[in-house]
Formats: structure tokens, sequence, C-alpha cells
């Protein structure tokens, strides 16, 4: 393990040693990822075997490609973009579709017409310091996260969850801002819906009446 | 406003990253739109439920063979110095 790094050395820094065939920046650099890269794969998988597997193979990838990692995008969106893909062909092959696939196919069919408008609307219960304790809660978010379709499932993890910026979610994806911003707000609006369906107080749950603006 | 276009700010908004122009037609639809508000209120408690929440942790056998492993390709792909 590398222990002779100072935290505030940075990733760019490290993966400039890496590049020059320092063992140890390219373990710290693994070390300060792979924890982000295993909950993503969680997220997106929910099965140990698979995340472990995905974890592994986006840092042996990231070590057979480091030569030709220019630093465009910052290594922990590079890592992300690598375990991401890595876990889409996972679900493929889980729904035995082929790899090249549906993607392509359904992709820009989603526009902001098709998503549906929120129905129970009500204030929470509780606030989510609150909540975020409950053992219940967190099954709750699981299962409502596995609900989601894969593809706005993980641009809700990339960019509401691991803080990447829409154009950061867009390179990583190979999708344009466009298609993120749409799965982001169904994937957004889905989760509030079933969330907010337990959470929120039913006694100021508010009844909307046949759609004023529409 | 229109709902699709609504929903079409609808991130930037909870984001807060709306053009101020546009954010000033914005805020007053959810003057009188309270749902609106509620909804936006919701994402954002919903947003901050998942962040929040324990991340999943590598387990630390796995951990350790995976950086054995990494170790193992690191020293095929830059023979002993």
């Amino acid at each position: 393990m590398a222990h002779s790094i100072p935290p505030e050395t940075t990733d760019a820094e490290l993966v400039r040693r890496a590049q020059a065939g320092e063992l140890e920046a390219f373990e710290a650099l693994t070390s300060r990822h792979e924890q982000r890269v295993y909950a993503l794969a969680m997220r997106m998988l929910r099965q140990e075997q698979d995340a472990e597997d995905v974890t592994q193979q986006t840092f042996l990838s990231a070590l057979e490609n480091l030569e030709g990692f220019r630093g465009e995008a910052s290594f922990s969106t590079w890592v992300l973009r690598i375990a991401s893909h890595a876990a889409l062909k996972i679900i493929r092959k889980r729904k035995g579709l082929n790899t090249v696939s549906l993607e392509e196919a359904t992709d820009n069919s989603e526009n902001f017409d098709s998503i549906p408008h929120p129905e129970f609307i009500a204030d929470w219960r509780q606030s989510p310091e609150h909540l975020v304790e409950r053992n219940e809660v967190r099954r709750l978010l699981d299962d409502a996260l596995a609900r989601l379709d894969e593809k706005h499932r993980l641009v809700f993890l990339l960019r509401d969850i691991e803080g990447l910026s829409i154009q950061e979610t867009a390179a990583a994806l190979e999708l344009s801002e466009a298609n993120v911003k749409v799965r982001l707000l169904r994937a957004r609006l889905q989760l509030r819906e079933e969330l907010t369906r337990v959470l929120g107080d039913p006694e100021r749950r508010l009844i909307q009446s046949p759609h004023h603006h529409e | 406003m229109k709902c699709e276009e609504l929903l079409a700010m609808l991130n930037e908004y909870v984001d807060g990253t709306v053009d101020p122009a546009i954010c000033a037609e914005f805020e007053r639809h959810m003057a009188g739109c309270n749902p609106c508000q509620v909804v936006v209120d919701n994402i954002r408690q919903t947003i901050t439920l998942y962040k929040d929440g324990q991340p999943y942790s590598m387990p630390v056998k796995f951990r350790e063979q995976m950086h054995d492993a990494l170790r193992r390709r690191w020293r095929e792909k830059h023979p002993a110095r």
C-alpha cells in the first residue's frame, strides 16, 4: 500500500507519476477512487460479485490504457466512465441483448413531452437528515433505484450522486447533453414519486385540479 | 408557461442554474402554483437522501485481492527495475 504519498497530491500529479512508471502512484489513484466505482457498480447491478468484477475490470482497464489517457477529463470521470460501460454491458447481457443494442434504437425518442407528470405531491413528514439513518428507508431507496430503467439510473447516479456535470455525464456516456437532461429529469421525477408516496404526509397531499396550466 | 416548458426547466431550477431572465417567469409561476414548489422540494430532498445515505463499502478481502491483481499486472507491464 502506498503510504508515502501526501493527501494533497493532486490526481493529475499522480497520473503523471503513474504514466512515468510509478506503481505507488497508480495504487494511490486506485485507493482514492475504488469506493466510488464499487458503489456505482453496486447501485447499478445490486449484486456483489458483479460489482466486484466491474470494479476490478475498471482499474485493470485504467492500468492497461494509462499511456493513452490524456487528461481531458479527470481521472475520476474517466474511471466512472469505464465502470458505467462495464455495468451496462452486464445488464444487457442479463437481459439477453447484444451489446450494440437497443441503446441506439430507442435513444432519441425521449423528450420532455413523454415524461409523466407528478401525481402524489406532498411535503415529506421528516427531513432527509432524519430519514437517512433508518434501515427501512435505505431499502426503499435501493428498491426505487432498482425500478428505474438502467439508462435513467445511470444518469442519476453519475450526475446527482457522483456530482459530475451534465457535460461530463454526457461525455462519459457518449450522449448529447439534451439527452442527459431528459433522462435525468425522468429519473428524478420517478424517484420523487415513489419516495413521496411513502414518505409524504398524506394529510398534506395536494390534490391537483385538472392541470390548470396545460 | 406551459407544462412541458416547466418540466424542461425543472432540472435547472432544482440545480439553481436557470438563466435569471427565465427564472423570473418561473418564480412567478411557482408563486402561484404551490404543487410545483413542493415537487421541487421533493426532488431536492430525494437527491439529498441518496447522497447522504450509507454508500456500499468494498469488502476488505476483495480490495486486497484486487490490489494484488493490479500489482501483478503492473509488474508484467513494467519489468523489474
